[in-house]
């Protein structure tokens, strides 16, 4: 550690109103959120929700989500120093390891808690939508774990770029579902995913990959998410003389790393950064609409269609945002960035080389925007900076060496 | 002024028949407007016009290549608003879409236009009880009639409210799953149809998945009668030209009022 600047500044905590807490019965945060689907798909989500609210306030089921976490994903994950990467750009720079994670990723907290709930209601099959895999992987693995079956639906342009994770969900189990509508990509699993969950409501349950989705799902996936943060801010707490970093940073797609992560600091002084792919910014391109069930920014055109994304990492290929997020946009709490595919390959290089790191081109865009901060003086010299590493980059190896 | 899409619905139903409403996506083929017509002279009470959406959650894949096909042609809402204004038909237009397209500009300002262009219904899918609220009293305030959907998975409770607050006539859903082609009615159709029937007086429509004369005639036996859309859309899509879906709409029709006697 030597050659770290441990000193932060003042990390006296301000505490937001009622920031990232229970939207309520109407699933708002803001105006955005809410249950925008058909009539069929109503029961089910009341039932979700009052499963969800039972499940959250018992202490049993508490204890077998933190015994899943901690004894099979493997959690607390590490808050690992970049060394190197630190002494480089100046900065004190925190990883937060989900990459270490089963399977991983941080797709698998949500997971683990959204298929002990599916098993609490004696649902007998899982159904899931995949972008990059990471989440139709997850989603396979706690399927076997709680003996339930798994239905993934993948976009057949994600199948070719992600082979690797088709094999594991076949391996596992699961069967995967080519999606060939669309832009045959995240958007279209979310479809249709949600049209075979109508069909299949009785005896499925629809487990969503991210803070996307009508209520309860976004509040849901984000409380299930928020280990992430809460580990994150008393490994700070540990680690740093102030306790809180000056920067939360983290990549988005649907935003579920990002929701977790600043669920643990949104009350503390600390500035949250959530960092997209610059053809799939819904925080930065966007304009409210409906979408996969929820009110939220979505990319769209000016006739209300809603526009392909396009990003090296498959699973930040998604035109909305979850809705808390929108919300911590409009009101300024979190900020959304974008960087190029360009900078996230060369972020990911740098991290491998310099840390050992093989990032996932996903949490590479949080890495590629610490590092052009640093360099510009936007993350000002001997800052503190909390990055959640939301995945591993083996998948993406393929696509690596495309790109190289 | 001209009766609303409800008034007129149960006028027609007085006369004794079921009630036929058949279905197409806007923009499909450049001959969209005379498949309206075709349906028009082939005997039916009301057409479903769909205003093609890029994530149609809700429609299977017949509806889906449909509408992809409409948004390839560079259709748009106003595109079709301006043809609306255009047809000559004595029947009632009822609008289909999805809520990203409602709230575009503004929801008032989205039934203002559509009541503008002649349309006298709106359906939109993915606009529940739960959020039903501002577009239930911009459309109120147009006297564009909203026809909300009904399940067999809806509770009692929410049966009720749906027949109370929906206008033009309920959309009763044949089964739990998407539009699109199926070979048998679910026993669950008849359920529904006799518990809405109970509920309320407002014409109950079924939809999703009738395919054919037979099935048009068993469910109407259990409501006021049907929408016909995938069918449609599929033998469009294969190449049917309006005279000829002109003429499979007859045939329901015939079915229906020999079926009803």
């Amino acid at each position: 550690m030597d050659g770290m600047s441990w000193s932060g500044r003042r990390g006296v905590a301000a505490p937001a109103a009622r920031a990232m807490s229970d939207p309520g019965a109407t699933g708002r945060f803001g105006t955005y959120g809410g249950r925008y689907v058909p009539e069929s798909l109503i029961p089910a989500c009341h039932e979700i929700e009052a499963a969800f609210r039972g499940a959250w306030s018992d202490p049993e089921f508490h204890s077998r989500f933190d015994t899943l976490l901690t004894v099979y994903a493997g959690r607390p994950t590490p808050l690992t120093p970049a060394w190197r990467l630190s002494r480089e750009l100046g900065i004190t720079l925190f990883l937060k390891r989900e990459d270490l994670a089963h399977t991983g990723s941080h797709k698998i907290n949500n997971v683990i808690g959204q298929a002990l709930l599916a098993h609490r209601m004696g649902k007998e099959r899982l159904l899931a939508e995949t972008g990059a895999g990471q989440h139709g992987v997850a989603t396979a693995t706690a399927a076997a774990l709680l003996g339930l079956k798994a239905t993934v639906f993948m976009g057949e342009r994600d199948i070719e770029r992600q082979e690797l994770n088709v094999l594991r969900m076949n391996v596992l189990g699961a069967e995967v579902v080519p999606v060939t509508t669309g832009s045959r990509t995240l958007k279209d699993a979310c479809n249709e995913a949600m049209r075979h969950w109508v069909s299949s409501v009785d005896n499925s349950y629809y487990c969503v990959g991210s803070v996307m989705g009508p209520h309860p799902y976004p509040w849901m996936v984000r409380e299930f998410q928020r280990v992430i943060g809460e580990e994150a801010r008393a490994q700070c707490a540990a680690e740093l003389p102030v306790g809180v970093p000056d920067y939360v940073v983290a990549c988005v797609g649907g935003g579920s790393n990002a929701a977790g992560t600043f669920a643990g600091f949104v009350d503390t002084t600390a500035r949250l950064v959530g960092v997209e792919a610059e053809g799939g910014a819904a925080a930065t391109f966007g304009r409210a609409g409906v979408l996969h069930g929820f009110c939220s920014l979505v990319l769209q055109d000016e006739n209300g269609q809603v526009t392909e994304a396009h990003s090296v990492a498959a699973g930040l290929d998604y035109p909305g945002i979850g809705p808390e997020h929108a919300h911590l946009r409009d009101g300024g709490r979190a900020r959304y960035e974008t960087v190029n595919d360009e900078e996230v390959v060369q972020a990911l290089l740098c991290l491998a080389r310099t840390e050992g790191i093989l990032a996932a081109l996903e949490s590479s865009h949080a890495v590629a925007w610490v590092i052009r901060a640093a360099k510009s003086g936007e993350i000002t010299p001997g800052s503190t900076v909390m990055l959640t590493l939301s995945g591993r980059g083996d998948k993406d190896i393929a696509s690596i060496k495309e790109l190289l | 002024m001209t009766e609303s899409l409800e008034e007129f619905l149960i006028a027609r139903r007085g006369t004794g028949r079921p009630l036929l409403v058949p279905y197409v996506t806007a923009g499909v083929t450049p001959a969209w407007t005379d498949v309206v017509h075709a349906y028009a002279d082939a005997g039916a009470d009301a057409v479903e016009l769909g205003f093609p959406f890029s994530d149609p959650m809700l429609d299977g894949v017949t509806i889906q290549e449909a509408s992809d096909r409409a948004i390839a042609a560079g259709t748009t809402v106003k595109g079709i608003l301006e043809e609306v204004a255009t047809l000559d038909v004595d029947i009632p237009l009822i609008a289909m879409t999805y809520s990203n397209l409602v709230v575009q500009q503004s929801t008032a300002g989205f039934c203002a236009a559509l009541t503008a262009s002649g349309l006298r219904g709106l359906i939109v899918p993915d606009s529940p009880l739960e959020e039903v609220g501002e577009l239930a009293d911009a459309a109120a305030a147009e006297g564009l009639d909203l026809a909300l959907l009904a399940a067999p998975s809806s509770s009692r409770a929410r049966l009720r409210e749906i027949t109370e607050r929906s206008r033009g006539f309920v959309y009763a859903l044949t089964r739990m799953g998407t539009t699109g082609e199926r070979g048998e009615i679910p026993e669950q159709a008849a359920r529904l149809g006799r518990e809405l029937k109970g509920l309320t007086d407002r014409p109950v429509l079924f939809g999703f998945g009738v395919s054919n004369p037979a099935q048009a005639t068993e469910l109407a036996g259990h409501a006021d009668g049907v929408v016909v859309a995938s069918a449609l859309m599929r033998k469009l899509l294969d190449g049917a030209r309006p005279r000829e879906l002109g003429e499979y709409v007859a045939s329901i029709r015939r079915a229906l009022d020999q079926g009803a006697r």
